[in-house]
């Protein structure tokens, strides 16, 4: 299997602290992933580092079948090449309508003049439609989206990330601040995600993670732990001691 | 779902109609119409109200709806109102000097009528040659030309350097008024070929024209309605469609835009320069009605009143803008030219000239603590009490209760 994204040997500190230290991590297309991890073990740095936000001090990371450097791109460049991500705190623009933020995410060309004539197709809209059903905001297209509760805006950056068509998915805490139905709605959007492109979970709740049942890697102070199955990972005595005998 | 470009921006067909009114009845006022309703010289005023409101939509797209307050706008004003500046005295100098060399015994050469224009309008700083910048200030085309090109060429190499260095807030800001005082400091050197201090003159002639200034000043509050009717419409139609959302995304979130896919740069820089020649535009057709230009209208604090007028009016909504342009503008010179009643408190009389200042000051910070949207808020006062448009919903509350498209039948 071929990888879509390989990080190798990848460091980054701030003021002396390591905050990633000689990370490797590799993807394939079609691959479900969950990282897990305490607090501080360098997770969100790692999809810094992903997406353009951060630039690491040294090590590659290579993108799809060209192998392209994403270290000499930037975020809008990497977003383009097809790397969306979901934050850990919903952030979708508040004082625009559900549509308009769906819309503004649905793949399309992203230049300023294209953008400036842009009018949107009657395909658009059905797909702006088709993405609210699938989040279950339908009745809410034309609502502004600061009006939405905590879970919805969930649910809408979810809607955004899938409108974006990426071929690796970047999620950090799905289902934090949602109910246990939407949590099951959740690991079955993402594990049939998973089966036609690369989607990285970043999660604290084991039984979430047990659910997606996909490989899992560990990382402990910037660097990967363990890597394997779920009940491989747990019985390994070293993630016992940093993670879970706490 | 689909709604026509007017039906979704209904304010703007609000707006045309307003300044239809008010530029027709402005008209009809005029003295140039037999009435002497209104004086020519506060038609002046009018029509150099219309030119700030024009810019003020500009500081508000730039500043309300991508939220980069630049505080260098007036500058662009600025430049735009001296590059039409210099075609005005070159050509209103070039008659002058043409009438007066007319009875010479040998007739002038080109090399000397140029000579005598030169020293004609560089007297004053004391030179006689052209410096290289008047290169085009023959002729209108190039000139005009120039309105939109020197402006637009400084904003977008200020702006991509600006930009691309991930410059934002109040760092972008200072360097915008940075900007501002350079060139302001620039143009009141002697040799910065534009009559340092002195500024260009006599602007409210145009050469070749006979008629008389109540003409003259309603051709130009013609032109200035022209302007800011066509800017409003062009700015509300940037803002209207994807391209309005991805700016307002900017302004409220500039990270999660780039995770989009965006580049934030690019947009920045698109409505930077653009509205840096909008704002070139309305200099260009203020300063032949204010028939002076000098490089203290081009200080930063003439950028700081833009931002005043803007937050005052109301920050992301056009109209918000044009109602502080006008509003503050109109007031100011009322407040400026005397014509309020100074209030004597026995031991000391609050002259209104002096204390005007104190009072726009004091407002701005009420308006900025207590009424953030500013007066264009109060539309949304109006316009909550109007029955919001509930089609489409069920008549009751109830499961059963008829569906809008059942009760029509």
């Amino acid at each position: 299997m071929s990888a879509l994204l390989e990080v190798s040997g990848v460091s980054v500190s701030f003021d002396g602290f390591k905050a990633i230290n000689n990370l490797s991590f590799s993807i394939g297309e079609a691959e479900l992933r969950a990282i897990i991890g305490p607090n501080g073990a360098g997770k969100t740095t790692f999809m810094d580092i992903v997406t353009g936000k951060t630039k690491p001090d040294e090590g590659k990371v290579l993108w799809g079948e060209l192998s392209r450097n994403l270290l000499k791109m930037r975020e809008a460049k990497i977003a383009q090449a097809g790397l969306g991500r979901k934050f850990q705190r919903p952030t979708v623009f508040e004082d625009q309508s559900v549509f308009d933020n769906l819309l503004m995410a649905l793949k399309n060309p992203r230049g300023a003049f294209a953008c400036l004539f842009y009018r949107p197709t009657r395909a658009d809209r059905a797909r702006v439609g088709e993405l609210a059903e699938e989040v279950g905001l339908a009745a809410f297209l034309s609502r502004t989206s600061g009006e939405l509760s905590h879970g919805q805006k969930q649910w809408l950056e979810i809607g955004m990330l899938l409108a974006q068509e990426p071929r690796l998915m970047l999620v950090d805490e799905p289902a934090a601040g949602m109910t246990l139905a939407e949590r099951e709605h959740t690991t079955d959007l993402l594990v049939s995600l998973a089966k036609t492109r690369a989607v990285v979970v970043v999660e604290h709740d084991m039984e979430f993670v047990r659910r997606l049942g996909c490989k899992v890697t560990v990382l402990h102070e910037g660097s990967v732990l363990a890597e394997g199955s779920l009940d491989h990972v747990t019985a390994d005595p070293r993630v016992i001691e940093v993670y879970l005998g706490r | 779902m689909r709604q026509s470009f007017i039906a979704r921006n209904p304010s703007v067909l609000i707006f045309l109609a307003l300044l239809a009114v008010f530029t027709l009845a402005v008209t009809l006022m005029s003295h140039a119409m037999g009435a002497e309703l209104l004086s020519t010289s506060f038609i002046k005023t009018l029509g150099r109200t219309l030119c700030l409101c024009l810019v003020a939509i500009a500081m508000d797209l730039v500043w309300g709806y991508c939220g980069i307050l630049s505080l260098g706008h007036f500058a662009f004003f600025g430049l735009g109102g001296y590059m039409i500046g210099m075609w005005l005295m070159y050509a209103r100098t070039e008659i002058i000097v043409a009438e007066s060399l007319a009875n010479a015994a040998i007739p002038p050469t080109p090399d000397e009528v140029r000579d005598a224009i030169g020293s004609q309008i560089f007297g004053v700083v004391g030179s006689s040659d052209f410096p290289a910048i008047w290169a085009f200030a023959h002729s209108l085309p190039l000139q005009l030309a120039l309105v939109v090109l020197v402006p637009g060429l400084l904003a977008l190499v200020f702006g991509w350097l600006a930009f691309r260095s991930r410059v934002t807030g109040v760092y972008l800001s200072i360097l915008t008024q940075a900007m501002t005082l350079a060139l302001s400091l620039y143009l009141f050197q002697n040799e910065s070929g534009l009559r340092g201090n002195n500024g260009l003159s006599g602007l409210q002639n145009l050469p070749g024209v006979e008629a008389g200034q109540d003409w003259i000043s309603l051709w130009f509050l013609w032109a200035s309605a022209l302007a800011l009717g066509l800017g409003y419409v062009l700015c509300a139609w940037v803002v209207s469609g994807k391209f309005g959302s991805v700016v307002r995304g900017i302004r409220d979130d500039e990270a999660r835009v780039r995770f989009l896919g965006y580049s934030v740069e690019g947009y920045k820089l698109f409505i930077f320069t653009f509205t840096a020649i909008i704002a070139a535009i309305a200099g260009a057709l203020y300063y032949p009605q204010a028939g002076i230009i000098n490089p203290g209208e081009v200080a930063p604090i003439a950028s700081i009143y833009l931002a005043v007028w803007v937050a005052i009016g109301g920050r992301g909504r056009l109209y918000g803008a044009v109602i502080g342009a006008a509003v503050v503008s109109l007031v100011s010179t009322w407040f400026t030219g005397g014509m309020v009643p100074s209030i004597p408190l026995g031991v000391y009389t609050v002259d209104w000239v002096d204390w005007w200042l104190v009072l726009l000051g004091l407002s701005f910070v009420l308006v900025t603590l207590f009424a953030p949207k500013g007066i264009g808020g109060l539309v949304d006062l109006v316009s909550a009490r109007v029955a919001p448009d509930r089609h489409g919903a069920d008549y009751g509350p109830d499961k059963g209760a008829l569906r809008e498209e059942e009760g029509r039948e």
